[in-house]
């Protein structure tokens, strides 16, 4: 493992890592390790056909964490003088003098650290000048504008940045890499009869070649304002529901949290020892695929350096892992999954339906389109959150929908989803199509 | 407010050999293009974050940062730029990188400075050294205890304590200078019980711009510990909530979350200015029930959402939002101010000196009215009684907003019977004030662990408001 490197970066920053680790061993530490974030970007927003706002982004932190006999101590600080590097380390080793010992603490085992360098795709940056990124921005919200229903904007917004990040730890690990991530949005409103409705669309990736055009995140934005017209609340009722693919996310989001360490080793989860038991559909399996080229939550090493690699979290709805860094693998008597920091491109493998199959199966229900609110229990899987979207009937959207809840348990939600659609969203590390929900509750009128 | 400035200069400005004379360098290379404006933030801001679980403070970090944040304004357009490094070429630099909004045109420059005064609403001091490292681990160590003797059902205890000691320096294009030190202190619990193979949770926290003393007063600590639990236990009887439309009576204190969603967001003076909001142009309109006052307040002593200036060196203020039910102002930054042909109101907030700053709110609430609560009860036959909240969220163009309950009851026949479980309320924010028919004589304010997010910036916040009645919510349960 000594001197061990991943390195696809500048050396100077690797340089400042290992003098963080040097100081820290210095200083008394047992076992310490540091990490360097640099983001670069730009972004810009223009609104009624004339820019409105131009950022350059340009942070960095340092973060140092340290540990003497178990006892951790942690820093961080944006000033990469060395004095005030050295001070940052004097700071984790004095917090480690009142912290108290923590078997469970501690680097992530040694034979656990990544050892291969793979290009996952992740750096493609976007030459572009301001005065180009405002073209773009005005283009896209121009084309949601030409829409005469569509009265008023928010804007639209060209965002890129590359952000760079070291790691490295008394094991004698030290990896870095970059990745770009390139956006464009547009928020338009549209209003009738004195009632306003916004909608928005967005497009996001690692490539700017992969990014959809300005023109198409326009017309899209428009249309999904212009169908909000006229939204009115419907009765309470149970009925089948249907998640739009950007909204399944969020509930898969949920079930993520469920199965993570932290909430496990805390008993704060509605997902406790469900190992192997059957927690979704039989429809549903999920996998996790770190190394996904371009992929927005792809990497080598996670957050500690272990090694990231592909597995299937959920197969035909049985439950086959956690989701755990080392810290809560120890505390639950297992072994880290390489998910310090979070999931890598979890994937819910679509079905063979299109969203509109998928409402014409459903015959009569809700189609979810935005969700708003916190409602959320994590420990009981209570859920209860505001909703925006259409009625279906005979399989076709009726009308939108506003002001209605849609409630029910987790537990249940998992279980009673019916069918998977083929409209895979990949804007996030949690990549789903849209999910037919058998049965929830809509509260209204 | 002197002070604050000299120490600001001293410790900001001082060791990276900056004074007020390169402050104007700055402003002749930002307002050298047909910028009309712009303004220079300073910040330094040092956090520490202790936690206790499993009976031990295992975890605890200390974090600086700081930098410099430069906008040039022109017009409705903004530039910006910022950095982490405070010295004279990163500052000119991010200068030239904020300018290019705006070209050409004359250049300007600041010839003169002048202190711009606030007010004095909580102590220049660094809340980090109020107590020491020792003390700051056994509170967390007793409190813990205390929640475990209370009741053998409480399974899990994790408990937080959380200080800022923040520094800033705003000079503007009208050679305004000003500074403020912010404290902040935070201390929250949660714990989880465990009964019959059930478990549920409750938290309970407060903090302010105060030092942490603040938590061994008044027997603070230990009342957020016992609401904590208390909540927990309470949740493990709860039944599912009732789904539909009903009357609703909202008790004191956090449940003015109701009017931070229902109304605030949407009088924030850009989403007034650009039309977007359901309250643009309504101003003078009727937007609640009579006798219902809402203010935004930044100038109480020592709460959270409390500022001696905001992010853009205006003094904060008490400003009325609606009046006896009529929609009487907007919360401006300078900006807005300006578009909308108004005054600031000491709302431009910023998260940091890496964001834009925008109108934010402060302390909001609505004044309190002349029922005593337990006739507001007594008033409904049939409805829903939250007493607290988690957060909440509003779509300001359609003026839809949720909040979410986290401890609630059934009210029958104007009694208070079975606690439920969480639900989330839904409503319409122009509407919903039009709609509470009794407004108690016991306003309450939060107790200082309010967060709120827009356009991906958090600052911190209070809200507050007496026992009101409203007829006719929708509360998102799962029972018919």
């Amino acid at each position: 493992m000594e001197g061990q490197s991943l390195s696809r970066q500048d050396d100077g920053l690797e340089q400042l890592v290992q003098f963080c680790l040097d100081e820290a061993k210095r200083q008394g530490a047992t076992s310490a390790e540091a990490s360097i974030d640099i983001e670069q970007g730009l972004s810009v927003t223009a609104r009624l056909g004339d820019v409105e706002t131009l950022e350059k982004h340009n942070g960095r932190r340092l973060g140092i964490t340290i540990y003497v006999d178990h006892r951790k101590g942690a820093s961080s600080t944006t000033d990469f003088e060395l004095v005030s590097v050295r001070d940052a380390v004097t700071a984790a080793c004095n917090i480690a003098k009142f912290t108290e010992q923590d078997e469970c603490s501690g680097l992530a085992d040694p034979d656990k650290m990544a050892t291969e360098v793979m290009d996952l795709g992740l750096d493609c940056p976007w030459p572009l000048t301001p005065d180009e990124a405002v073209e773009i921005a005005i283009e896209c919200e121009n084309s949601a504008r030409a829409y005469e229903a569509i009265s008023n904007s928010e804007g639209a917004s060209v965002n890129s940045g590359r952000d760079t990040h070291i790691y490295g730890n008394s094991h004698g690990f030290i990896g870095s890499y970059a990745a770009t991530r390139h956006s464009l949005s547009c928020a338009v409103i549209a209003e009738q009869d004195g009632a306003m409705q916004r909608d928005y669309w967005y497009t996001t990736s690692r490539d700017p070649k992969r990014l959809q055009s300005a023109t198409e995140v326009g017309d899209r934005a428009a249309q999904r304002t212009i169908r909000r017209l006229g939204a009115r609340k419907i009765a309470t009722q149970t009925t089948p529901v249907i998640f739009e693919a950007g909204m399944a996310r969020s509930l898969l989001a949920h079930f993520v949290s469920a199965v993570s360490g932290g909430a496990l080793y805390r008993k704060a989860s509605f997902l406790l020892d469900h190992l192997n038991k059957k927690v979704f559909s039989e429809l549903v399996t999920l996998t996790e695929d770190p190394h996904a080229k371009g992929g927005l939550a792809s990497s080598v090493f996670d957050m500690e350096g272990v090694a990231t690699r592909a597995r299937t979290l959920v197969e035909d709805g049985v439950l086959q892992g956690y989701i755990l860094g080392s810290y809560s693998a120890r505390k639950l008597g297992m072994q880290t999954t390489g998910n310090a920091g979070g999931i890598h491109n979890l994937t819910l493998h679509p079905g063979e339906q299109t969203l509109d199959e998928l409402m014409s199966g459903m015959q009569r229900g809700l189609l979810v389109t935005e969700l708003i609110g916190h409602g959320v229990n994590g420990v009981t899987g209570d859920y209860s959150r505001g909703a925006v979207g259409y009625w279906i009937e005979n399989g076709e959207i009726q009308f939108p929908v506003e002001e209605i809840t849609v409630a029910g348990n987790l537990k249940d939600i998992f279980q009673k989803i019916i069918a998977i659609g083929s409209d895979t969203d990949a804007r996030s590390s949690i990549i789903t199509p849209s999910l037919l929900i058998d049965e929830m509750t809509v509260a209204g009128n | 407010m002197e002070n604050s400035l000299e120490l600001a200069q001293e410790t900001i400005l001082t060791p990276s050999g900056l004074d007020e004379n390169h402050l104007m360098d700055a402003f002749s290379v930002l307002l050298d293009s047909a910028a009309d404006s712009g303004d220079i933030y300073f910040q330094l801001r040092k956090h520490e974050a202790w936690s206790l679980e499993d009976g031990i403070v295992k975890d605890a970090s200390h974090n600086i940062s700081q930098g410099v944040g430069i906008r040039a304004i022109k017009v409705e357009k903004s530039g910006f730029a910022y950095s982490d490094e405070i010295v004279l070429p990163a500052l000119l630099e991010s200068c030239k990188a904020a300018r290019a909004i705006a070209r050409g045109g004359q250049g300007g420059s600041v010839q003169s400075w002048k202190l711009s005064t606030g007010n004095q609403l909580y102590p220049a001091q660094n809340p980090l050294d109020t107590i020491s490292e020792e003390d700051k681990v056994d509170l967390l160590r007793q409190l813990d205890s205390q929640a475990r003797k209370q009741d053998s059902r409480v399974k899990q205890v994790m408990l937080s304590l959380a200080g800022s000691h923040e520094m800033i320096l705003v000079a503007n294009s009208d050679g305004q200078l000003a500074a403020d030190i912010r404290p902040l202190v935070r201390l929250y619990v949660s714990v989880i019980a465990e009964h019959k193979g059930r478990l549920e949770q409750g938290s309970a926290g407060g903090g302010g711009r105060v030092g942490y003393d603040f938590f061994n007063e008044e027997d603070r600590g230990p009342s957020y510990v016992r609401e904590a639990v208390r909540m927990a236990l309470l949740n493990l009887e709860a039944v599912d909530a009732p789904a539909g439309t009903m009357n609703v009576v909202l008790g004191p204190g956090w449940p003015g979350v109701l009017l931070h969603e229902a109304v605030g967001h949407g009088l924030e003076g850009d989403f007034t200015y650009k039309g977007t909001s359901v309250f643009s142009g309504r101003i003078g309109e009727r937007v609640a029930s009579k006798g219902i006052t809402v203010v935004d307040d930044g100038t109480l002593e020592n709460r959270r959402g409390s500022l001696n200036i905001d992010d853009e060196g205006t003094a904060s203020q008490y400003n009325v939002l609606i009046e006896d039910g009529i929609l009487k102002g907007f919360m401006q930054d300078r900006l807005s101010a300006k578009l909308s042909k108004t005054a600031p109101t000491g709302n431009g907030r910023r998260e940091s000196f890496a964001h834009l700053p925008m109108p934010r709110m402060t302390n909001t609430y609505m004044l309190a009215g002349e029922h005593d609560p337990q006739e507001i009860l007594e008033s409904v036959d049939t409805g829903f009684y939250a007493v607290n909240f988690g957060g909440g969220q509003v779509d300001i163009t359609s003026g839809k907003f949720v909040f979410s309950a986290s401890e609630a009851y059934l009210i029958e026949k104007g009694k208070v019977t079975r606690p439920v479980k969480g639900a989330t309320l839904i409503g319409d924010g122009p509407d919903v004030l039009t709609k509470v028919s009794m407004i108690g004589n016991d306003l309450k304010l939060d107790d200082g662990v309010g967060t709120c997010g827009k356009e991906g910036q958090s600052v911190p916040v209070g809200v507050g408001q007496p026992t009101l009645r409203v007829d006719g919510l929708t509360v998102g349960g799962t029972a018919s």
